[in-house]
């Protein structure tokens, strides 16, 4: 099958990238991004470690679209979270409340769960199992990864409540 | 919930957060799919669409056709090459890495197409064109006991049966049953279900310019692994790098060595490229290993106050169309000999009788410790029927026959020593925690109003920690397990160890051992396992061996460095080696607390001042245990059953747990709680079916359900430490003891729910239908008898 260009806008930078265009989002970000993070668990859509976020608040399941469907999304996979050396909020939380142990289903549990938090700030536990009742986990039996997601929630929320500071504070 | 420890304190016993995290929450594990080599190619690989199957021929040509594809190899291919059979790991049987001749289960693989891409090679795999003369298939192994068709030609013997097993005194047992003032027996099966890790399983292999195979590849048992190829390949194993990168989970599931992986070997030394192979989720259900399908039947024998006087089970094992199961040499039914679980049998009889059939090969432990699951299931579920027929609360009968504290160490009827136990105590721990009384009470009134609530038990015990090296091989190597540390010389170091992590947190818990032992900072002791270049031979991690083998291990090799690092300090001190002792994590002149030099001090001395010491400061320590370890436990579920649907609600499950040491209380609640899970998932969702054609209806995850984070329960954990007398720092392991008593808890809670009905045992999965349906059986069947 003769390949084509796409132009890939992973967490703020582009990647220019001959594909076929039967070529899975998946894939193109594992194996022509050098993207790892982003996970292959089953083949019926079932498993969610490949979920990516596009735009900043859908996450999707990248095997079910097409490296050229994303052309012209934004897209935020596991490596995009991290900012400044700094864990983000959800990565914090789930190392606190050991909300990993194979780290396998983690990338795709964080990028459900950050786009989750952007349209629920405030989710309650049942939400939590809810939001995340498409992502597999088989070592940590969801207790711990509820208990993270709601720590980052928190932690999130009083983020955004702390009063900006100024340069006149400093 | 985790702290940081303080090195200058206790080390173990300490929630502390992994080390091993950062790297996967921001997404750079390394696991196998994401090693790229340069030139790398793509393999996949072709299933037998049949059950059992004459194959005709095989036509390569359209698939080489396809732009990209590179070679396509057949089992004939393989055969010429001496390479056709792979051992397996218990040594009765070896099974083919391509079909030759006939395909004996569905998705057997036929062939291999290689390519330049991924997407290439799939194409390539459709196209090869094999011409199938289908067979009559075995699908039950009762019909394949007849022995009417038999289904391996290959074998000298012309029968279905593998072999026949059995532990205990036949006839005192039979004497015993007939003299019991009550038996029970039931047929009790234990379903064929699927580890099924997350990741699926693959490798990548690579020859390089020195004939050296490096081999990337998702496995529990790297060392064997590589002794393995150099068996069926030939090849010097020093010139086999085997790595195992980071797992995406394990279960059992990553064991044994697989077709796929000989075929990607062999690919790369035909076509001079590293290839890469990755199952995909179907490949992983159909064809690589499953758990259990063990058909037992279970009679105990007991005095009519509930005292049992003996055991007997006679089991039947379906392991598929190659006897691939995962277990020592010398135990072909694993531990099955737990099966007299924490009681005191006086006699007990088991025997076993495995059949080949047209199913996919396996019979790996699912978090188990080699078949120490069905044996305890079995014994649990029985206990609770005879507490029934016998009218007994199954607590009361249970603490009735318990192996009592004053008599570990315990021989049991079936011939183990358990190392020790409190299992009343953790029984009342349990019982207190729940609300044993107020549950009781609830229940009855619901019963009075016609609902069906139901409290369940399992009061399991485990053996873990293959093992004595005089019982336990697996292709003859001994079962021991060993570390290696290096201290450097400003007082940081790395642990190299024989075991695994497939995400039981080795990075940070054999660094707390080594902190304990040393009186270092566990945030610089680095870990590392997997790569049988570096770290020294063990046996890997599965069975919960970790802790009990190589943590001992990791223990007394650093024992060993505090020898020498005493010696070091008495130089420094000015003293005589015997006036030094170690306490609070340093050495000090005895009784002297004011002249003391820390490990630190000790490491930079074995570099700069070693005075007539030899430099340096490092050991290593192969550990042969001399016993296995037991740890126990009581769960206790509390469970609704919708009598209009059947659908079960599990309300409540503690778990208080007896692991003996514990190392990190957050990672030791993170196993109980995933293996819970696991238990969930065989109680009431998972299992393996096949028709009667020998089709696999549960190839992929939207027919082999994995509980999601709505249907997982939420988990109650405590625990009782009664420490193991033979290991250095009293630990037991933990990993599978979930488990392995969670599934006769979930089932006895839904048994004794509906058990106003009258409903006796029903066979996991329980899912909605099947308790609908014995609910509607149960309720006609009243019916019947009112009229
Ligand atoms: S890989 Fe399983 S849902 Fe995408
Ligand atoms: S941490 Fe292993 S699958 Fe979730």
């Amino acid at each position: 099958m003769t390949k084509q260009r796409v132009e890939l806008n992973v967490n703020g930078e582009i990647h220019e990238i001959q594909v076929e265009p039967r070529k899975l989002l998946a894939y193109a970000l594992r194996d022509e991004c050098g993207l790892t993070g982003t996970h292959v668990g089953c083949d019926s859509s079932s498993c969610g470690c490949c979920v990516v976020v596009l735009d900043g608040e859908t996450p999707v399941k990248s095997c079910t679209m097409f490296a050229v469907q994303a052309e012209g999304h934004d897209i935020t996979t596991v490596e995009g979270l991290a900012q400044g050396g700094q864990l983000h909020p959800l990565q914090q939380g789930f190392w606190d409340q050991h909300g990993l142990q194979c780290g396998y289903c983690t990338p795709g549990m964080l990028m459900t769960s950050y786009a989750m938090l952007k349209e629920y700030p405030e989710p309650t536990e049942e939400d939590v199992r809810k939001f995340l009742s498409g992502n597999l986990c088989r070592c940590t039996g969801y207790n711990n990864i509820v208990k993270a997601v709601l720590q980052a929630a928190k932690a999130l929320g009083a983020e955004k409540s702390e009063p900006e500071t100024t340069a006149a504070d400093d | 919930m985790s702290i940081t420890p303080d090195p200058q304190k206790h080390a173990l016993g300490v929630s502390m957060k992994r080390k091993e995290d950062p790297r996967f929450l921001q997404g750079k594990g390394r696991y196998v799919d994401d090693i790229n080599l340069p030139g790398q190619l793509y393999m996949a690989i072709v299933h037998s669409p049949y059950p059992h199957a004459k194959i005709n021929s095989i036509d390569k040509e359209p698939a080489l056709a396809v732009p990209g594809v590179k070679a396509v190899i057949t089992g004939e291919d393989l055969v010429a090459a001496g390479l056709g059979w792979l051992p397996t790991f218990h040594g009765f049987d070896k099974q083919m890495v391509l079909a030759v001749g006939k395909a004996l289960f569905q998705y057997q693989e036929v062939a291999a197409v290689f390519a330049t891409s991924r997407e290439a090679a799939m194409d390539g795999a459709e196209l090869v064109e094999i011409d199938y003369e289908p067979l009559d298939p075995v699908v039950s192994p009762h019909e394949a006991a007849k022995d009417e068709v038999v289904i391996r030609s290959d074998r000298e013997k012309s029968t279905n049966h593998i072999y026949h097993w059995d532990v205990g005194h036949k006839d005192e047992t039979q004497r015993a049953l007939e003299a019991a003032e009550k038996v029970v027996k039931q047929r009790i099966v234990f379903q064929r279900c699927h580890p099924a890790p997350l990741e699926p399983c693959g490798c990548v292999a690579e020859f390089d310019t020195m004939g050296r195979l490096h081999f990337y590849v998702t496995s529990q048992a790297p060392h064997v692994y590589r002794t393995a190829l150099a068996l069926v390949t030939g090849i010097p194993e020093d010139k086999i790098h085997v790595v195992s990168p980071d797992i995406g989970g394990g279960f059992g599931n990553k064991v044994p060595v697989y077709p796929g992986y000989v075929c990607a070997v062999v690919g790369s030394l035909l076509l001079k490229k590293p290839v890469k192979w990755i199952e995909t989720r179907t490949e992983n259900l159909t064809t690589t290993g499953f758990a259990r399908d063990y058909h037992m039947d279970v009679e105990i024998g007991a005095k009519a106050d509930g005292t049992v006087t003996a055991l007997r089970v006679k089991t039947v094992a379906d392991h598929g169309a190659f006897d691939a199961a995962a277990d020592p040499t010398k135990y072909p039914a694993g531990m099955f000999g737990i099966v007299t679980g924490s009681y005191q049998f006086p006699v007990a009889y088991a025997e076993l009788d495995a059949y080949f059939t047209n199913k996919a090969p396996g019979g790996v432990a699912y978090r188990c410790s080699f078949r120490v699951t069905e044996a305890s299931y079995a014994i649990e579920r029985a206990m609770d029927i005879l507490a029934d027929e016998l009218d007994m609360d199954p607590v009361e009968l249970r603490k009735k026959n318990f192996v009592r504290k004053d008599q570990f160490p315990y021989q049991s009827a079936l011939g183990f020593t358990y190392d020790s136990g409190d299992y009343h105590s953790t029984l009342d721990k349990a019982l207190e925690r729940i609300g044993y009384d107020d549950l009781l009470r609830e229940q009855a009134e619901k019963r009075a109003r016609g609902e069906l609530m139901g409290i369940g038990f399992s009061t399991f015990t485990e053996v873990v920690g293959a093992g004595p090296s005089k019982h336990f091989d697996i292709l003859g190597i001994k079962m021991f397990d060993s570390a290696e540390i290096r201290i450097h010389p400003t007082g940081s170091g790395v642990v190299r160890a024989g075991t695994k992590s497939q995400g039981q947190g080795h990075e940070t818990t054999w660094a707390q051992i080594v902190a304990e032992e040393l009186g270092l900072d566990p945030q610089n002791i680095m870990v590392e396992e997997g790569d049988t270049d570096t770290a020294p031979y063990g046996l890997g991690t599965y069975a919960s061996r970790s802790t009990p083998v190589a943590g001992a291990a990791i223990s007394l090799a650093a024992r060993r460095i505090r020898e020498k690092a005493r010696k070091i300090a008495a130089h420094l001190l000015e003293a005589s080696p015997e006036d030094v002792e170690w306490t609070d994590y340093k050495f000090q002149i005895k009784g002297v607390p004011t002249r003391s030099v820390t490990m630190k001090d000790v490491a930079f001395a074995a570099y700069t001042n070693p005075g007539d010491n030899e430099p340096g400061l490092e050991a290593s320590y192969y550990y042969d245990p001399p016993n296995m370890t037991f740890p126990h436990g009581t769960y206790v579920a509390v469970v609704d059953v919708d009598r209009h649907t059947g659908e079960t609600k599990v309300r409540r499950f503690l778990a208080v747990d007896d692991c003996g040491t514990v190392i990190n209380p957050m990672v030791v609640e993170g196993q109980i709680h995933g293996g819970l899970t696991e238990g969930y998932a065989i109680a009431f969702m998972q299992e393996i079916t096949y028709d009667e054609s020998g089709n696999n209806l549960n190839p992929n995850f939207i027919d082999y359900l994995v509980p999601t984070s709505l249907e997982a329960p939420k988990w109650e954990t405590d625990n009782t430490v009664t420490p193991s007398p033979h290991h250095p720092i009293g630990a037991k392991g933990v990993g599978e003891s979930p488990n392995v008593g969670s599934p006769a808890a979930f089932v006895n809670a839904v048994m004794d729910a509906l058990s106003p009905l009258g409903v006796r045992h029903v066979d996991m999965p329980l899912t909605r239908e099947k308790v609908w349906r014995a609910i509607q059986e149960a309720e006609a069947r009243r019916a019947i008898s009112a009229d």
